[in-house]
C-alpha cells in the first residue's frame, strides 16, 4: 500500500517506529505529486529540495530523541497564503506571483517545531476570495473524485491534495467556509477553529475579522492532532487567545450519550439540494442512534448571513489588499508614467476579476455616505447573528447541518453567476461571523457519487464536544478514497 | 467704513511620543540610523504582518490627556485611514476617529496679562509614515520606512484662538506640559511636533465663522506666526474683493513668506475609515488612569511654586528657568551637585541665555552637563579662577561641554594665589607707572584701576582682582 493512503496519525506512527524513514515518506508524497499533479493541480510550488534537506534534519532529530510528536516527519502541504521564509508566497495572485517572504506564519511555525516536512504550497481562489479554486492566477485544481468538477474553495488546492493521496494532510484558511467547504467537496475532513484559536500572523488577510487557520486531513484524529500542534497563543496576533484547552486529541471519544445536537430548521428549506438533505438527516438519526439528543430548531436570521458576510469580508479585503501596489514587493507594471499610474495599472493587472469585484464592492460599502447604511448595518447583523447562536447553545451542545447546498459543481459553472456562488456559503458564512468552531466531514454520497459533508458548529472554544461528536459518528462509517483513484489503480 | 474682522484659529498638533520601541511592533524609534535598518515585517506593510499595540503610548496619551483636562476614553479603538502613498507601507494609516482615547479636554493661556481658555476637542493616537527620498541622480524616489509606526498624538483644539499671539502662548502651553511629562521633546525643527492651521476670518459679531482653510508646513513659532498673518490678510482681502475663501489645504512656504493651495475639499479624499479588525478595543479601567495620574511628575505651575518656597529666587527668574524643561532640569541638577540655587540661577539666567541668543538656539536645545557647570561654580566659589576667566570657561562648557577644572589646568588659568609672586608683579606696575601713581597720590581714586588693569594683563588675567586691588592699596 502507498505511504500516503496512510492517515497522518498512521505514518507518524510508522515513522516514529522506524519502520518508515522521513526521506521514504517524503519521497512518497512527492512521488505522487508528480505523478498526479497534471491531472488535478494541487500545488503552485513544490519544494522538491527543500523538502529533503527537511525530511534529513528531522528524521535526524527523531532518531536523537529531540522530535517525538505524532506527526514528526510526516509531509504537509500549506495554503499559498500563509507566508513562509524564502518560499514563493502567492495568494494565487498574479500580483504576489515573485513574493518570498522574509519570515514564517506562526501556524507553520508550530508545525515546523513539531516536525512536518513542508512539501509545498497549494493553489487556492486568488486571495482566497472564491468557492471553486476557479479565480487562481494559476490554473484551475481539480477534483480527485471527478476532473469535471471543482475541489470547492478557497483551500481547493489543499483539500484535493488530501483527497488525492498527494499528502497525508495540509493547511487550509476559512473566512466563510473555505475549509470546510473543499473539504466536503473532496470528501475529507476540515476543522475550521474558533476565531483566535490559531495565530493568524503570516496568514496573508483577506477579512481579518473572519480568518481562521485549520486542519484538512482524512479523518477526525488527524484533523485534532494538528489542531492541537497549531493552536497557541501568539503575542504577535492581538486577536490570538491565550487558552490551555488545547487537548483536543482528549476528545476523540466515541460517546454521544446524552449530547443535545440541534438541527436548523431553516438550513433545509429552498435551494438545498435533495440528496444533500437525505444525507444529512440521516446522519443526524446516526447520532442519534448512538445516544445523542436530535431537535429541530429555529435559528433565524440564516437569510441574512450571505450579505452580512460579503459586506464586512469584501469592506476588510479591500483595505488589507491596499497594500499590493507595486512599491514594496510582488508584481509591477512593466511601463507607467507617474506614481498614481503605477498604482492603477499594477493593480487593474495584478488582480482577477473577482478580487476586483470584492475590493470595489468592499470600497463602496466603506464610502463615505453608505458606511451606515451598509458596513454598521452589517456589522449590527453580525452581533445578530451571534446571538442567535448563543441563545442555540443555551439548549445544545452542537448545531448539525449541511456544509453546502450542494455537492462539488461542474468547472465553470458557478463563475459565470457570482451570486450563485456567494449563496453556496450560506451554511458556513454564519459560523466565521459568530466566530464559532466548525468541522466538516463526509457523510455519504449523493447520486453521481460525489460526497457529501455534514457540518458541526460548536460554541465558542468548544472545538472538543465538535471533535466528539465527529470522532463518534466517524466510528460509524470508513474512509472512502475517491472512486477515480480505485478505477485507475492509483 | 472698513470693516473689522476676526481671526478665528483652531490647532491640529502632532506629537511624536518618547516610546522607545514603536507603536505597533518592537523596533526602535530613534532619529537617524540607515535608510530602512529600524524597521521589521509589521512597520514596512508586508503581507500577513499584524500590529500590536504598544502599551507605553496609550499610557503617553493617557498623562497628556489628564495633563490638559481631558475626559479619558475607557473604551477607545484604532480605524484605518485608508489613503494610497508609498511612504505609507500598508496604504492605510491606524489611527482613531470614532473613539479617540481622550476627549473634551482646556489649557489656560495668557497672553499680554490676559488669561483664556482653549478647548481641547480630542486627541487621538496614530502611527507616523516613512520618509520618501528623492534620488536626484536616477529621477527615482526612495522610501525610508525608520519613521513608519513611530508613535504620535494628535491633539486637535476647539476653534478659540484669535490671534497669533494665542497660537503661540497655546502651543508653547502644550509643549511645556509635554516636556513636562517626558512624553516627547517636542522639536518643531526636528518634527517632533508639527502644527497645522485651521484659520477663518468672519466680520466681529457675525453669526457663523468664515470658510477656513488649513495651513500646513510650519516648523516654527516664527513660520506659524507668519503664516497666520499672512493668511489672515490673504483671506481678509478676498473678502474685500467680494470673492470667496475655498475650502483647501495650503502650504506655507517660511522662505518666501506665501502659502499655496495644496488640494480644495472637492478633491478632498475619502478616507473610508473604519474600525482596525486586527486591534482589539482598549479597555482602560479606572486603576490604571489613577495610577498614571499617581505618576504624573511636577508640571511646570507646581515648580514654580516649589522654586519660589525652596530657593528664594524672583519671579522673574523662575518664569525663566522653567520655560523650558531642559533648563528647569539642568538647574535642579546642578543644585543636588552642591551649588547655590542662586549662583546657578545667575549662570542660567544671564551667560547662558546671552549665549543662547547669540547662537540664535532654543533653551531646548542647551548640551552642558550640570556636571560641568556645577564644577565651574565651585571653581569660582573657591577663588580658584576670577570672574573673567570663568566667563571664557563657562563658553567652552556651553559649546562643547568640557570638564572646567581639566581645562583650568591644562590651559593654566588659574589664579595666582601665590603673594610673593604677585607682589613683585605690582611692584613693577607700580614702577613702570609713575604717572599713574603720582595722580592716585595726589587723590585720583580712578588711577588705580588703571594699575589695576596693568597688572591683571601682566599675570595674563590669572589674578584675583580684589586681591590686586588690596596689595595695591598697601604698597601705594
Amino acid at each position: 500500500m502507498d505511504l500516503m493512503q496512510l492517515t497522518a496519525v498512521e505514518l507518524g506512527k510508522k515513522i516514529a517506529s522506524g519502520e518508515v524513514s522521513v526521506v521514504e515518506a517524503t519521497q512518497a508524497a512527492l512521488d505522487r505529486i508528480e505523478k498526479l499533479e497534471p491531472d488535478y493541480n494541487c500545488f503552485v510550488t513544490v519544494d522538491k529540495e527543500g523538502s529533503f534537506a527537511q525530511a534529513e534534519t528531522i528524521q535526524k532529530k527523531i532518531d536523537n530523541g529531540e522530535l517525538t510528536g505524532p506527526l514528526a516527519g510526516v509531509p504537509v502541504a500549506i495554503k499559498d497564503n500563509m507566508c513562509l521564509e524564502g518560499m514563493l508566497t502567492t495568494c494565487s495572485s498574479k500580483i504576489l506571483s515573485n513574493f518570498k517572504p522574509t519570515y514564517t506564519a506562526d501556524a507553520v511555525i508550530q508545525l515546523q517545531k513539531a516536525g512536518a516536512v513542508i512539501i509545498g504550497k497549494t493553489n487556492m481562489d486568488e486571495f482566497a476570495m472564491g468557492s471553486t479554486t476557479e479565480t487562481s492566477y494559476y490554473g484551475v485544481t481539480k477534483n480527485p473524485w471527478d476532473i469535471s468538477r471543482v475541489p470547492g474553495g478557497s483551500s481547493g488546492g489543499s483539500a484535493a491534495a488530501v483527497a488525492a493521496e498527494e499528502v497525508p494532510y495540509a493547511l487550509g484558511s476559512d473566512t466563510g467556509g473555505s475549509i470546510r467547504q473543499p473539504a466536503a467537496f473532496c470528501g475529507v475532513t476540515g476543522i475550521k477553529p474558533t476565531y483566535g484559536r490559531v495565530s493568524r500572523y503570516g496568514l496573508i488577510a483577506y477579512g481579518s475579522s473572519l480568518d481562521q487557520i485549520g486542519p484538512l486531513a482524512k479523518d477526525v484524529t488527524d484533523c485534532a492532532t494538528i489542531l492541537e500542534i497549531i493552536s497557541k497563543h501568539d503575542k504577535k496576533d492581538s486577536t490570538s487567545v491565550d487558552r490551555e484547552d488545547t487537548d483536543f486529541t482528549s476528545a476523540l471519544v466515541d460517546d454521544v450519550k446524552g449530547m443535545k445536537i440541534g438541527i436548523p430548521r431553516d438550513y433545509f428549506g429552498e435551494g438545498i439540494d435533495p440528496d444533500v438533505k437525505e444525507q444529512v438527516l440521516a446522519a443526524a438519526k446516526v447520532l442519534e442512534a448512538k445516544g445523542a439528543i436530535v431537535e429541530e430548531f429555529d435559528l433565524s436570521l440564516v437569510e441574512y448571513a450571505i450579505p452580512a458576510y460579503y459586506i464586512i469580508a469584501s469592506a476588510e479585503a479591500s483595505s488589507n489588499l491596499e497594500r499590493f501596489d507595486g512599491v514594496k514587493y510582488g508584481y509591477r507594471t512593466d511601463s507607467f508614467t507617474d506614481l498614481h499610474n503605477m498604482y492603477k495599472k499594477t493593480r487593474s493587472e495584478g488582480f482577477g476579476a473577482e478580487v476586483k469585484r470584492r475590493i470595489m464592492l468592499g470600497s463602496f460599502v466603506l464610502s463615505s455616505g453608505y458606511y451606515d447604511a451598509y458596513y454598521l448595518k452589517a456589522l449590527r447583523t453580525k452581533a445578530l447573528i451571534k446571538q442567535a447562536f448563543d441563545r442555540a447553545f443555551e439548549t445544545y451542545d452542537v448545531i448539525l447541518g449541511p456544509v453546502a447546498p450542494t455537492t462539488a459543481l461542474k468547472l465553470g459553472e458557478s463563475l459565470s453567476d457570482p451570486l450563485k456562488m456567494y449563496l453556496g456559503d450560506i451554511y458556513t458564512v454564519s459560523v466565521n461571523l459568530a466566530g464559532l468552531p466548525g468541522i466538516s466531514l463526509p457523510c455519504g454520497f449523493d447520486k453521481n457519487g460525489m460526497p457529501v459533508g455534514m457540518q458541526l458548529v460548536g460554541n465558542a472554544f468548544d472545538e472538543k464536544t465538535i471533535i466528539r461528536a465527529a470522532y463518534a459518528f466517524e466510528r460509524t462509517m470508513s474512509y472512502k478514497r475517491p472512486t477515480t483513484l480505485r478505477e485507475r489503480g492509483l | 467704513m472698513s470693516k473689522v474682522y476676526e481671526t478665528v484659529i483652531g490647532l491640529e498638533v502632532h506629537v511624536e511620543l518618547a516610546t522607545k520601541t514603536k507603536i505597533f511592533c518592537g523596533c526602535s524609534t530613534e532619529f537617524g540610523g540607515a535608510p530602512n535598518t529600524h524597521t521589521c515585517p509589521v512597520c514596512t506593510g508586508m503581507p500577513g504582518s499584524l500590529p500590536v499595540l504598544n502599551k507605553g503610548v496609550v499610557e503617553k496619551a493617557i498623562a497628556v490627556g489628564l495633563a490638559t483636562n481631558c475626559t479619558i476614553t475607557q473604551n477607545c479603538k484604532f480605524d484605518r485611514k485608508n489613503y494610497f502613498y508609498p511612504d505609507n507601507p500598508q496604504n492605510y494609516q491606524i489611527s482613531q476617529l470614532y473613539y479617540p482615547i481622550c476627549r473634551n479636554g482646556k489649557v489656560e493661556i495668557e497672553v499680554n496679562g490676559q488669561k483664556k481658555e482653549i478647548g481641547i476637542h480630542e486627541i487621538h493616537m496614530e502611527e507616523d509614515a516613512g520618509k520618501l527620498v528623492h534620488d536626484a541622480c536616477d529621477g527615482a524616489s526612495l522610501v525610508d520606512y525608520n519613521r513608519s509606526g513611530v508613535p504620535l498624538i494628535e491633539i486637535v483644539s476647539e476653534p478659540d484662538m484669535r490671534s497669533a499671539e494665542e497660537v503661540i502662548a497655546y502651543l508653547d502651553k502644550l509643549r511645556l506640559i509635554i516636556q513636562y511629562l517626558g512624553a516627547s521633546d517636542c522639536k518643531l525643527n526636528e518634527g517632533s511636533m508639527r502644527a497645522d492651521v485651521n484659520l477663518s476670518v468672519c466680520e466681529v459679531g457675525a453669526k457663523e465663522f468664515g470658510t477656513r482653510t488649513e495651513m500646513k508646513n510650519l516648523n516654527s513659532f516664527k513660520a506659524i506666526a507668519r503664516a497666520i498673518e499672512n493668511e489672515r490678510e490673504r483671506q481678509i482681502a478676498l473678502i474685500e474683493d467680494g470673492k470667496e475663501v475655498v475650502q483647501e489645504t495650503r502650504r506655507w512656504d517660511d522662505t518666501k513668506g506665501y502659502s499655496y493651495a495644496m488640494r480644495s475639499k472637492e478633491d478632498a479624499q475619502d478616507y473610508r475609515y473604519f474600525p482596525d479588525p486586527d486591534l482589539v478595543s482598549i479597555q482602560i479601567s479606572d486603576a490604571w488612569i489613577e495610577e498614571i495620574r499617581g505618576k504624573q511628575p511636577e508640571l511646570r505651575a507646581e515648580k514654580q511654586a516649589r522654586y519660589k518656597e525652596e530657593y528664594d529666587i524672583p519671579e522673574y527668574d523662575i518664569d525663566i528657568l522653567t520655560s523650558s524643561k531642559k533648563m528647569a532640569d539642568l538647574f535642579e541638577e546642578t543644585i543636588a551637585l552642591g551649588a547655590a540655587p542662586k549662583k546657578v540661577s545667575n549662570w542660567l539666567m544671564v551667560e547662558t541665555m546671552r549665549l543662547l541668543k547669540e547662537h540664535e538656539m532654543e533653551a531646548d536645545e542647551l548640551a552642558f552637563s550640570a556636571t560641568n557647570l556645577a564644577k565651574l561654580i565651585q571653581l569660582v566659589e573657591s577663588k580658584a579662577i576670577n570672574g573673567t576667566v570663568a566667563k571664557e570657561v563657562f563658553e567652552k562648557v556651553f559649546a562643547e561641554d568640557i570638564d572646567p577644572e581639566k581645562y583650568v589646568e591644562e590651559h593654566g588659568l588659574k589664579t595666582v594665589n601665590d603673594e610673593g609672586a604677585l607682589r613683585k608683579v605690582v611692584e613693577e606696575v607700580i614702577a613702570a607707572n609713575p604717572q599713574s601713581v603720582a595722580d592716585y597720590r595726589n587723590g585720583k581714586e580712578k588711577a588705580i584701576g588703571f594699575l589695576v588693569g596693568q597688572t591683571m594683563k601682566a599675570m595674563k588675567g590669572k589674578a584675583d582682582p580684589g586681591s590686586v586691588n588690596q596689595m595695591l592699596k598697601e604698597l601705594l
